[in-house]
């Protein structure tokens, strides 16, 4: 995970850089965020094949007693 | 300076039978300790059921210097007596009654185990209406974070097992702290602090700082008030819950300052610090930074160092910071400051950072946790949600923020409600902390492997290695346990033996290794503990 945090920073550290030197283009930054949608989109596609089937009623039966 | 020292997380999960609405709670708690004793039975071939040794328990005793009566208690504090499963109880486990009408934490022959000592030197067992795992004692906050991992896999295991038994249901198990209908269960931490730091002191040092670190590490909530009924998101599961400021209940009127004086160690040289405002955490860096933190505040505190920081109501305090997720709202000072959550953290790390760093350079653990600490709060005070990977409150909100704007839900909608329980599930197929970690949304710290390991093996550099190997040697001839004590029962002594640790930094595999390496029987283990000194098991 380290490895990936890295990662991570340095492609922020890229992009910085090509901005400095070339003003973005409105394509390539629309395609960004469509992007980013996408991985949203799927995250949420799949939680909602792993949530409780009935919200409402499996909330309200989640009752517990007291502890600490 | 140094975040080492010895540190440990207790944990109460949430317990559900979906198909058995209104179930016994006790009864499914005693279920989850049954399945995993049955687990370790399986594979040692032995009974694994440990008595608890309540001998050195007090719960009734002061930090501040007094003790209350046992007849101006809550019941729910007497917790120095045998758990007790009731006939209603035993009937609905399907168990039979004994004589006495009672069943107690005894092995496994007597019927309804309530308490197990594990091989790793944690305590898994029936606390109140939940299963609670307690950590076996480490050193420093990556082995807490390992630890209490191991704790989410045991009941896991646990969990398993119960849904492959016929004639049981299956059951869920939460790591969070609340039923969002003005229940709440605790997620503790344990800190050992040299007893001569006079106690007002500490309450005073830590009060802010207890304040304001939910923006670094709480587990975020759906709802507001006790009842979770006002629509919103808050930072933290269990400040909404907390009433007072210093006091020694912890099911009641519960205080952000807890003084149950419990050394379970050497009692005039030792405080255990019993710390009951945190959230339970799912992210590996919530819980390291948690342990951490607080570790290197209370180093501040030992040493005069930390900040005069003085909340003119730090009740009120804490629940102001946890209901803006925006991390803008102040709360005041009695010097007539007003400072931001990130603003008090702030204060506390630059007077940690300067103190680790006044003697040289500090030890690679408490490097780590400045760094991190340092970074962590850069982020937030930039955008919060920048911190979704390492922050639980974080990720929730972000994901819970997906949803409201895909679906345009009110914070009212049962969904995300849904959503704030699972993310807890411990179940790495339907918990969503899990589903995240799975998809690289979550930092990780530790390895699988390093949790697998950590759910037999104790670790190596606390008294909790000599206790986990007494269970995992002579599991047959230990009757008893506790913090500190083990007590053997051999075939050839009319008495028990009981052995303490009472020096929690002793019975470690450097001092006690060999000692179990060389005795092939509990016997002549004991024979060999007893006849010589230098073991370092305590005394």
């Amino acid at each position: 995970m380290a490895a990936q945090e890295h990662k991570n920073t340095s492609q922020r550290a890229d992009e910085a850089e090509v901005v400095e030197e070339v003003p973005p283009a409105p394509g390539p930054a629309s395609d960004e965020a469509s992007a980013a949608t996408e991985g949203t989109d799927d995250l949420l596609d799949e939680i909602d094949g792993v949530l409780e089937t009935n919200a409402e009623e499996f909330v309200r039966g989640f009752v517990q007693k007291g502890g600490q | 300076m140094t975040v080492r020292r010895v540190m440990g997380t207790e944990t109460e999960y949430g317990i559900l039978a979906p198909a058995l609405p209104g179930a016994n709670s006790t009864v499914l708690s005693t279920q989850i300790i049954n399945s995993y004793a049955s687990l370790r039975n399986a594979s040692e071939g032995r009974l694994s059921g440990t008595r608890w040794d309540y001998s050195d328990e007090a719960p009734l005793t002061d930090a501040r210097g007094w003790e209350l009566s046992r007849e101006d208690a809550d019941p729910s504090q007497l917790t120095d007596g045998g758990d007790v499963l009731g006939a209603e109880g035993v009937a609905l486990a399907g168990g039979r009654l004994s004589e006495n009408g009672l069943y107690t934490d005894g092995p496994l022959s007597t019927g309804v185990l309530m308490n197990m000592v594990l091989s790793n030197g944690a305590r898994l067992y029936v606390d109140h209406a939940h299963p609670e795992y307690s950590s076996p004692e480490v050193t420093n906050p990556k082995d807490a974070v390992i630890w209490d991992k191991a704790g989410d896999a045991v009941v896991l295991a646990a969990l398993r097992k119960v849904a492959r038994t016929p004639g049981l249901a299956a059951i869920n198990l939460y790591k969070n702290n609340t039923d969002n209908k003005s229940v709440s269960y605790g997620s503790h931490e344990n800190y050992l602090m040299p007893r001569e730091v006079p106690f007002n002191r500490i309450t005073a040092g830590l009060i802010p700082f207890f304040v304001s670190r939910q923006v670094i590490c709480g587990a975020g909530r759906v709802g507001r008030g006790q009842d979770g009924s006002k629509p919103g998101f808050q930072i933290s599961q269990r400040a909404d819950f907390f009433e007072a400021e210093v006091g020694l209940e912890t099911t009641i009127r519960r205080p952000i300052i807890n003084t149950r004086d419990e050394p379970h160690a050497t009692a005039d040289k030792y405080r255990r610090l019993h710390v009951i405002i945190g959230d339970a955490n799912l992210s590996e860096v919530s819980t390291y930074l948690k342990l951490g933190t607080a570790s290197l505040v209370l180093d501040l505190i030992e040493h005069g160092a930390a900040p005069v920081l003085e909340l003119v109501q730090p009740v009120q305090a804490l629940q102001a910071i946890s209901h803006d997720p925006s991390l803008r709202r102040t709360v005041q000072l009695k010097d007539g400051r007003s400072l931001t959550g990130l603003e008090l953290q702030r204060i506390y790390y630059d007077a940690a950072e300067k103190h680790c760093w006044r003697d040289g350079e500090p030890d690679a653990d408490t490097v780590e946790i400045l760094a991190r600490w340092g970074g962590l709060l850069d982020v937030l005070e930039d955008d919060p949600m920048k911190a979704a990977a390492q922050v639980d409150w974080v990720a929730k909100l972000k994901l819970l923020e997906s949803y409201r704007q895909r679906d345009s839900l009110e914070w009212n909608d049962a969904r995300l409600g849904l959503i704030d329980l699972q993310y807890a599930d411990v179940r790495p197929e339907k918990g969503l902390y899990h589903r995240l970690a799975a998809r690289g949304q979550m930092e990780r710290l530790v390895t699988d492997e390093q949790i697998a390991a950590a759910v037999s093996e104790p670790p190596h550099d606390t008294r909790a290695y000599f206790r986990g190997k007494c269970i995992d040697h002579f599991g047959r001839e230990v009757v008893g346990a506790s913090w500190d004590s083990v007590i053997f029962e051999l075939p050839n002594h009319r008495r028990l033996q009981r052995i303490p640790t009472r020096e929690p930094l002793r019975g470690t595999r450097e001092l006690t290794g060999r000692l179990f390496d060389t005795s092939a029987t509990a016997e002549e283990f004991i024979d060999q503990l007893l006849g010589t000194e230098p073991w370092g098991v305590a005394r």
